[in-house]
């Protein structure tokens, strides 16, 4: 299955081509920030407040996919959550399909989420243990359609053999499965009530790297095919790097630069995209020759540094950097910095 | 699930006893040669003897054959214990449900109510219940369900907490599943396991509490047999005829034990130890 | 030192013929399942109940590990050979500060006075470049970050100079800027200190960093080891090279992905002849029969494999 369609796939000129500027974006981002108020044990009154979203911005385009990469701490799945709508944003617009999601009503919400569908990590715990395939995979549906027993039958059995599985694994259940499948089944469920947009946070993590191929590749043909936009949140850069056409590199909470795939890898401008570039491992044994290294630890982000967040740490922070948290600066159409370097 | 339940026979063989007691007392009319003084029908030629070939387990104070007094109480006594439990857990399980999922403050007034219930002493309350409404089966069955679900919200909400929280959970929020969706079809699911264990292992505490409200008078009213109200009788002929409270005390001592092993026998299944290899 | 081990029970391991070098550091590459982490507890006999070595000899330095008696073992463990974990929070208990413990295992190796050890833990956190070693030496584990608890671990493994170090995924839970420097860490600690590290781990990348030498496992047996550069390059098993070909890389974005097809067979199954020949695209009748020796195809390059692990000189 994956080794004929692989030749259909767009180049990735081709992918830029299509991008359109005056397109309209399915998803767009809005200056979005997120605050959680923590509670110091000791000092009762004094609570501190964590920005685990500080002004992030960016637009998907229909089709696409959008990588987020980012370490520990930088806020990504607090992201997904605000634009999912299951904790609401402190400030900010989340404009899907035009429709700022933060405004809606909770009634109207839930129909708009039959378009939104989300993957997350662990597909050990993401399903109900007490529930078979069918009625896994067929919740969309009954949640937001009034499709017949019979009918629901008939398309789930279709969505898992999209998905890869056989038709007798219908009446089964999770603990009968291995984490690839059921990561499959996590995606026929995120596909069943026939999306336009799929969040996914970490979908392969907890899986082995051959296995992980098995999901990327049928990923990329699922997309293909229904026409999907994705969001891929990961902390692998390579396989953030593989499968997506944009890519948001996050750090303490804030975006620090944005650009699509070619220019992020030959041209990384922010000094964090670099280290992590240089951090990550390849196959390719010329990499060690150019390693950037960073000192220090990742921040509290309770606590972050004055200025640039990156400052502690850049090798390159120069005055400027401890005092003023840089702008968000286009380079060019798609690629945008945050660094008072540029 | 239920190889694991095989090899653990003691819990078996609790499960053996109870339906063998049970199924006895189901069908005392037909186990019985004396139907009627089972259904309270005294025979005073033929009081307080002891164990014999008529009477295998003697009479009571009224003549009446223990072992169809004991067959007939254990009609009572049981299904009080078990009917109790039941409506407790159906009123206990909802509201905890609905406290552990909600939160706010409806789960703070639903605990706050549960806490005012938990602070009487169950007996206490179940005897002031029982003798406002009046000396009755169905009183005496108000009046421990009423003492026993807020165990019943406790522990579920505390489950119902914590399921929240899992990633399937979250997972059907974002699908859009209402609320109330979410709660029947996965919370429940996942937390019933408990709820059984817990009933169970209250039946037998059920079956006691409901004979100790007999003992005193406040349950099923003579002639009706009962275990707890026989126990009431046979205290004071314990001298004579140690016969009359032992075999109705023994029952009870069984069944009340019983009920304990099966429900750590099923708690076995749900928390399984780590089991040796090889 | 080399050695050979055969597990039973559920048959995790069958059959793995190793020689580790002094100063080597050797990548012990696998998926889940195949065996990687149980070749470690086999070294140091740490297998969990239940697990049996059911044949091999394990030498370390000329001594069949396999045939001591557990006292003897324990003098091992820990200043000979010495372990980390992927979870540093398993070797680190909460309840004691760093200092305590470093200086614990200090003494239970060596005999030196209180002062002595103190000064020896403060060194090992100087060694593994944590900042502040006295303020280290009296923190908790909770509060340390991650990259520092791994640090703080090896610090613990080496503070009494042992030969080897088995590295278990210790960098698996780590972020990536982090990972970077503990990797080079080991490859410091390598050089300056003439240690020998076995480092398990299922990403290839990671081996490709940091490693010198690669072992690959499936289903509990070696199917390919040698340098990394041939091993990696050169790959000649095919399950290596379909490994390489489905691990996604920088740079690699034009080309796809290739999955394996099929799923590594559980430990319960014993499948006839090589294990991975059910997925493998070259397999032949001879693969399905028997299992192939473990074969020299090149300077220390060494593959099992009927198809191209021929013998060469």
């Amino acid at each position: 299955m994956s080794g004929e369609e692989n030749s259909e796939r767009a180049t990735l000129s081709e992918v830029q081509a299509s991008m359109p500027e005056n397109g309209n974006p399915l998803l767009e981002i809005d200056h979005l920030s997120k605050e959680f108020a923590a509670r110091d044990s000791i000092f009762r009154r004094s609570r501190r407040i964590v920005h685990a979203l500080r002004d992030v911005s960016f637009k998907i385009y229909p089709e696409t996919t959008f990588g987020i990469v980012g370490e520990s701490g930088c806020g990504k799945t607090t992201l997904l959550r605000c634009i999912l709508q299951m904790i609401r944003p402190t400030a900010g617009r989340v404009a899907f399909d035009g429709v700022d999601l933060v405004k809606l009503p909770s009634s109207e919400l839930r129909i708009k989420r039959r378009d939104l569908q989300m993957v997350f990590q662990n597909p050990f715990n993401s399903l109900n243990p007490r529930l078979s395939v069918l009625a896994i995979v067929s919740e969309p549906l009954r949640t937001h359609t009034k499709m017949s027993h019979g009918e629901i039958h008939d398309r789930i059995l279709d969505l898992l053999e999209q998905v890869g599985l056989e038709r007798d694994h219908l009446y089964r259940y999770p603990h009968e499965f291995s984490g690839g499948q059921l990561q499959r089944i996590a995606i026929a469920r995120a596909l069943s009530s026939n999306p336009k947009f799929i969040c996914l946070d970490e979908p392969t993590s907890a899986l082995d790297v051959s296995v992980q191929a098995q999901i990327i590749t049928l990923l990329q043909n699922l997309q293909r095919e229904m026409k999907l936009t994705y969001l891929f949140v990961s902390h692998n850069l390579s396989l953030v790097n593989h499968i997506s056409d944009q890519i948001a590199v996050m750090y303490l909470g804030r975006i620090v630069e944005i650009a699509d795939v070619k220019s992020l890898f030959e041209n990384p401008l922010h000094p964090y995209t670099k280290a992590l570039v240089s951090a990550t491992p390849s196959l390719k044994a010329d990499s060690r020759k150019d390693r950037i290294r960073i000192e220090g630890e990742i921040p509290d982000a309770s606590n972050p540094p004055s200025g640039c967040y990156f400052h502690p740490r850049c090798p390159y922070a120069k005055d400027l950097c401890f005092v003023k948290y840089p702008q968000m600066t286009k380079i060019d159409k798609m690629h945008f910095v945050a660094c008072h370097l540029i | 699930m239920w190889r694991v339940f095989r090899r653990d026979y003691l819990s078996l063989l609790a499960l053996a006893i109870i339906l063998l007691i049970a199924i006895a007392c189901a069908f005392a009319p037909q186990l019985t040669r004396y139907p009627e003084q089972g259904e309270g029908l005294p025979n005073l030629g033929e009081r307080l003897q002891a164990p014999s070939k008529a009477h295998i387990l003697g009479t009571d104070e009224l003549g009446r054959d223990l072992l169809a007094r004991i067959l007939y109480g254990g009609r009572a006594s049981l299904s009080l214990g078990i009917l109790v439990v039941l409506i407790a857990a159906l009123i206990g399980t909802p509201l905890g449900m609905v406290a552990g999922y909600y939160g706010g403050w409806i789960g703070q007034l639903i605990m706050r109510l549960t806490d005012l219930f938990l602070s009487f002493p169950a007996l206490l309350l179940a005897i002031a219940i029982s003798a406002a409404l009046g000396p009755s089966f169905t009183n005496a069955m108000i009046a421990i369900a009423l003492t026993w679900w807020p165990q019943y919200t406790r522990l579920v909400r505390a489950q119902a907490v914590s399921v929240r929280e899992s990633a399937f959970v979250e997972a059907a929020r974002t699908i859009g599943v209402h609320s109330i969706t979410i709660i029947l079809r996965h919370i429940l699911p996942n937390i019933i396991s408990v709820v059984i264990i817990q009933a169970t292992m209250d039946m037998g505490a059920a079956v006691l509490m409901g004979s100790a409200l007999s003992f005193i008078g406040l349950g099923i009213q003579p002639p009706k047999a009962d275990w707890g109200n026989m126990l009431t009788s046979a205290r004071i002929y314990f001298s004579e005829a140690p016969w009359f409270a032992m075999y109705p005390g023994m029952v009870l001592l069984i069944v009340a034990l019983c009920f304990n092993l099966l429900g750590d026998g099923l708690r076995d299944i749900v928390d399984p130890q780590s089991r040796r290899q090889g | 030192m080399h050695f050979k081990t055969y597990a039973g029970t559920a048959y995790v391991l069958k059959g793995i013929n190793l020689d580790i070098h002094e100063n080597d550091f050797l990548g012990l590459v696998g998926e889940t399942g195949c065996g990687k982490s149980m070749t470690c507890f086999s070294i140091l006999r740490l297998i969990p109940p239940g697990g049996v070595i059911s044949a091999g000899k394990i030498f370390f330095r000329g001594e069949d590990l396999l045939q001591k008696p557990e006292n003897e073992m324990m003098k091992i463990r820990g200043k000979r050979i010495s372990m980390i974990s992927q979870d540093p929070s398993a070797y680190l208990n909460p309840l004691f500060t760093i200092g305590q413990q470093l200086i614990m295992i200090i003494r239970q190796h060596h005999t030196l006075t209180k002062a002595e050890s103190i000064d020896r833990a403060l060194e090992m956190l100087r060694v593994v470049e944590l900042p502040n070693p006295q303020r280290i030496m009296k923190a908790y584990p909770h509060e340390l970050s991650g990259g520092m608890k791994q640090r703080a671990a090896i610090a613990m493994a080496l503070s009494c100079a042992p030969d080897l170090l088995i590295a278990d995924e210790p960098t698996t839970d780590l972020d990536v800027t982090i990972q970077a420097r503990i990797l080079e860490l080991l490859q410091k600690l390598r050089e300056e200190r003439h240690l020998t590290i076995i480092m398990v781990t299922h990403d290839l990348a990671v081996v490709a960093e940091a490693c010198e030498k690669v072992a690959v496992l499936y289903a509990g047996r070696l199917v390919e080891s040698g340098d990394v550069k041939s091993v990696l390059y050169h790959p000649k098993h095919p399950y290596t090279q379909a490994l390489l070909r489905c691990s996604p890389g920088i740079g690699s974005r034009e080309q796809p992905l290739e999955a394996i097809p099929g799923r590594v067979p559980s430990s319960f199954e014993l499948v006839s002849g090589c294990d991975f020949h059910p997925r493998c695209p070259h397999a032949t009748a001879k693969c399905k029969e028997t299992f192939p020796s473990f074969n020299r195809t090149g300077g220390n390059h060494y593959v099992a494999c009927h198809i191209y692990g021929e013998l060469q000189n």
